[in-house]
């Protein structure tokens, strides 16, 4: 079996974070964007490019619930994605990246792989 | 278990279609596609929308990325040039060799080129790939008048593609008598030749064409009948021959005037080689179509997955606009006495023609044509598909039901059996479509979408999805409504009331007191939509922001890659040389494009996200402010110079739509909201085409209303007449009220109206009689949004949390986002074109 280890990246202050919306986080050469839920009180990062029209837009777009599934809504051209699994919910047949979030201490943390 | 290899030559529409059905049938096979073209599958069906907007991008069936992730191996650019069946192996141009187990051919077809003197002249083109398209675009610079040899359904659309291309002058050549031979009969092409060739299209019938004249380049044609037509540039579609060249080579039995022969499996006499698509032959038969092609690829595969399906030949039955007329024909459109009856139905005022054939007992439908009007066109293939009885008076089923007579139930959807055949392009049959309904609760045209496939192809048969889905929903008692979304129950109008009563000024508010879930992108820009209309608080106000639609919530327009544009309001587009200056500047310093607006303002591209308030500042300092360009609000209102300088001028067109821009400025709305004022009669703000417009007389003002340019462009009505400027306004303040609380989310004025009851009629009541007694509310609370107007930008640049917000990077605010790219284009930048993959 293959352990892999979890590399915890301080992204931005939970004051920095836009309520009920995306901000997007610099990381590396990489673009994370990151969403809030006040209402969950739940958190969610996805990449930042939009697989569509691979637009750096995500954290741009709105979020929202598919029934019970949290959602971002791109704002180029309304492509859904689930934040939970990354599918597309507009019937494409492409996918986007997810990572596990925490907040410690009044910060927020995004999960990259080693 | 091995994989067998399948190959595929041709990545068309077809081939990719056999790749998709077989891919969610089986993961078996290993795929190979040898492609002759350098791009990926792309619609063929809709291009000529390529030069109508789409790009090459858009036009994609998929991404380079689905072949990766579907694991299929892609030659582009590399046409099969030898298959060896004692090896089955396939041979490349560019050297590779591949075995196969299976042999998909699916090489489509070529234009058929006719042998007349002067062919290969310069200027001569063919009409069938992107690349053709491109060098016809290319050599149409320099052309004036452009001719399409071919008056069938290709060449018609070709002569589309050709219109496009806005050429002085684009004619139609057709040897028949009368155009589209196949589909439609000569009363049927008469009404259409009328309607095209009011839309600029010159129409030559019976016109057999002798030689191509010219020295080196094509300069006229000549015909039979010893007439002549100059010409800069000729596009042939006289037909298409299947590309049946490489299966003859390798002695697989081809038809005597070509195709390759297949079974009811699509088999060629080779049993591990099929082909599909245009280059089939199947029962002396070629099909020209996209669905019977889709179908052939669906048999193929369930043929290499022991699934048993056969082609049983197929109905070439189609609809479709050219240049923005109807033509519909099915069944045997042509039938006539003493096999069938005709009915007929002939209005060469709006440009109507409707023929139905039917048995001579008078109980089943055979087929028919429709020109100018096809809306009858569904319902009609079903009723002969399915052998549908026909109700007492046929005639009803093209004229409607003039009164009298009761609705014939079975005339219905309700009388469809289950398997009529709803979406031709994927096949998908009533039955499915309802128990994607019934069993999987899709009750929404997405959902549906996803489920069965319906409607994705050419997307002709969604309204009657759509029906069917409401029809389905009543059946298993479900209320239906108009509603928002999964989480407003509720419509757009009771949630506007709603939202008053209550006095709720935030969208979180509302969500807490009257929907549930976190909202989606439906509904958080229309109800924010909703609370501007009502109290037209700031729409960034913590707690709306994220709830603004992509463009409100930045107060800009993004563009391509990502940067924005930006519009500072010029009113009535009167503006100083000072501020013009000032704009130059602007634009200089941010390094923005700069393009004039059709609404008489100016829009500067390019802006990064950080740079909106800087840019911002320096607008506002020089005394502009924001022209809601990113909201769905008043955008502009157009005017001509009116008699402050045109000899015509009646009024002061210019100070009057002044006026009326400064009224509604940031008046937010169900969709956006354009305006002009015309100061006479010649009209030249082109006001009929607004929301509102009004046209100075010799008395005062004519109010127009209800206008639309866009897609489905509509004049605007007149709604009073020679009234003064005061009173003008307080109609205008009425009329936009009752338009912002009842029209549906996203309607434009012009669509609101076309379904009021009633109509111009009855909206004139309502504004000019006041019959609801609303008038003087809607004025005062027109008056009050009036009085609470700032401009947001001013008030964006001031609050430093909103400034904070126009950042790419959270965690690193001073950098822009590196992935920004442009290009250059006549001295100015572009955005770098988007890419697939």
């Amino acid at each position: 079996m293959i352990e892999t280890t979890t590399n915890w990246f301080a992204a931005c202050r939970v004051e920095d974070a836009v309520e009920n919306g995306g901000v997007c986080v610099k990381c590396g050469d990489d673009q994370i964007a990151l969403f809030y839920f006040t209402r969950r009180n739940e958190w969610y990062a996805t990449q930042n490019l939009c697989p569509h029209r691979r637009q750096m837009a995500l954290s741009r777009g709105m979020i929202g619930s598919a029934g019970e599934d949290p959602k971002i809504a791109c704002p180029f051209h309304k492509k859904t994605f689930s934040l939970s699994t990354g599918e597309c919910l507009s019937g494409d047949e492409c996918a986007i990246q997810t990572y596990p979030v925490k907040v410690e201490d009044g910060l927020v943390y995004i999960g990259l792989k080693n | 278990m091995k994989h067998k290899k399948v190959v595929i030559i041709g990545n068309g529409m077809v081939g990719y279609k056999f790749c998709e059905k077989i891919k969610t049938k089986s993961n078996d096979f290993s795929l190979i596609i040898f492609g002759e073209e350098p791009r990926i599958a792309y619609d063929r069906v809709h291009l000529s929308e390529y030069f109508n907007g789409k790009s090459a991008d858009d036009l994609s069936l998929s991404s380079k990325d689905w072949y990766s992730e579907q694991e299929i191996t892609l030659y582009l650019n590399d046409p099969v040039k030898e298959v060896d069946r004692s090896t089955k192996t396939v041979h490349s141009s560019k050297g590779i060799t591949q075995e196969y187990d299976y042999l998909i051919i699916a090489t489509g077809s070529a234009p058929f080129v006719p042998d007349i003197p002067g062919i290969d002249k310069e200027g001569v083109f063919v009409y069938r790939t992107i690349d053709d398209l491109d060098l016809i675009k290319n050599y149409a610079v320099h052309a004036k008048a452009a001719t399409v040899l071919g008056g069938g359904l290709l060449g018609l659309e070709a002569a589309k593609a050709l219109i496009d291309l806005n050429l002085e002058e684009t004619n139609v050549i057709e040897f028949a008598p009368r155009l589209m031979p196949r589909q439609i009969d000569s009363a049927g092409s008469g009404m259409l030749q009328n309607k095209l060739s009011a839309l600029g299209l010159n129409i030559y019938t019976n016109k057999g064409t002798s030689s191509i004249e010219g020295t080196d380049r094509i300069s006229a044609l000549k015909f039979n009948d010893d007439t002549e037509l100059k010409t800069d540039m000729l596009v042939i579609s006289a037909g298409i021959r299947p590309r049946d060249e490489l299966a003859k080579l390798s002695g697989i039995e081809v038809g005597t005037r070509g195709g390759i022969i297949v079974n009811e499996f699509m088999q060629t006499s080779d049993p591990a080689i099929f082909a599909i698509g245009e280059c089939a032959l199947f029962d002396h038969n070629i099909y020209g179509l996209i669905a019977p092609g889709y179908e052939m690829a669906e048999v193929a595969a369930a043929k290499l997955c022991d699934d048993h399906k056969t082609f049983k030949g197929f109905d070439m039955s189609t609809k479709l606009k050219l240049i923005g007329v109807d033509v519909a024909s099915f069944g045997d459109p042509f039938t006539t006495e003493p096999d069938a009856r005709t009915i007929l139905f002939e209005d060469s005022h709006k440009g109507i023609y409707k023929r139905i054939n039917i048995s001579n007992d008078g109980k089943y439908l055979l087929g028919g044509i429709l020109i100018g009007e096809a809306e009858a066109y569904n319902m009609l293939l079903q009723t002969v598909n399915n052998k549908i009885l026909l109700p007492d008076h046929p005639e009803d089923l093209i004229l409607g039901s003039r009164g009298g007579g009761k609705q014939n139930e079975n005339a219905g959807l309700a009388g469809l059996p289950d398997e009529a055949l709803i979406c031709s392009c994927e096949g998908i049959s009533k039955g499915s479509i309802c128990d994607a309904v019934s069993e999987n609760n899709c009750e929404s045209l997405d959902a549906i979408k996803k489920c069965t496939k319906a409607g994705t192809g050419c997307g002709g048969c969604l309204p009657m999805v759509k029906d069917l889905m409401v029809h389905t929903m009543k059946q298993n008692g479900k209320y239906l409504r108009n509603v928002i979304c999964e989480h407003f129950h509720l419509s757009r109008q009771e949630l506007y009331d709603l939202i008053k009563i209550h006095h709720l000024k935030s969208y979180e508010q509302v969500l807490d007191n009257l929907g549930k879930g976190d909202g989606c992108e439906v509904c958080k820009p229309l109800v924010s939509s909703l609370l501007a209309s009502l109290w037209n608080d700031m729409i960034l106000k913590k707690g709306n922001d994220t709830a603004q639609d992509s463009n409100d919530r930045f107060l800009a327009n993004i563009q391509k890659g990502g940067t924005y544009s930006v519009v500072p309001r010029i009113p009535g587009g009167e503006i100083t040389p000072e501020k013009l200056v000032v704009i130059g500047q602007v634009a200089e310093k941010y390094s923005l494009y700069t393009k004039i607006t059709g609404g008489q303002r100016i829009d500067m591209f390019g802006a990064h996200l950080s740079d909106l308030p800087l840019i911002w500042e320096e607008l506002i300092a020089a005394g502009f402010e924001s022209g809601h360009a990113y909201g769905k609000a008043l955008r502009t209102v157009k005017s001509c110079v009116g008699s402050t300088w045109c000899r015509f001028g009646l009024h002061d067109s210019v100070s009057y739509a002044i006026r009326i821009e400064e009224r509604y400025r940031g008046l937010r709305a169900p969709h956006k909201l354009k305006s002009a004022v015309s100061g006479c009669i010649r009209e030249c703000a082109e006001a009929q085409s607004k929301d509102f417009g009004i046209i100075a007389t010799e008395k005062g003002w004519n109010l127009y209303v209800c206008g639309n340019g866009g897609s489905k462009p509509q004049h605007a009505l007149l709604l009073v007449a020679d009234t003064d400027s005061d009173t003008c306004i307080k109609y205008i303040d009425r009329f936009l009220m009752f338009y912002i609380r009842t029209a549906d989310p996203l309607t434009r004025t012009a669509p609101w109206l076309n379904k009021m009851e009633g109509g111009i009629e009855y909206l004139r009541n309502v504004v000019i009689n006041d019959s609801l007694g609303m008038a003087a509310q809607w004025e005062l609370e027109m008056q009050a949004l009036v009085d609470s107007y700032q401009c947001e930008w001013k008030t964006a640049i001031e609050d430093p949390e909103i400034r904070k917000r126009f950042n790419h990077f959270v965690n690193a605010p001073e950098e822009k986002d590196p992935t920004v790219k442009f290009d250059e284009m006549r001295g100015q930048k572009k955005a770098t074109d988007w890419t697939l993959a």
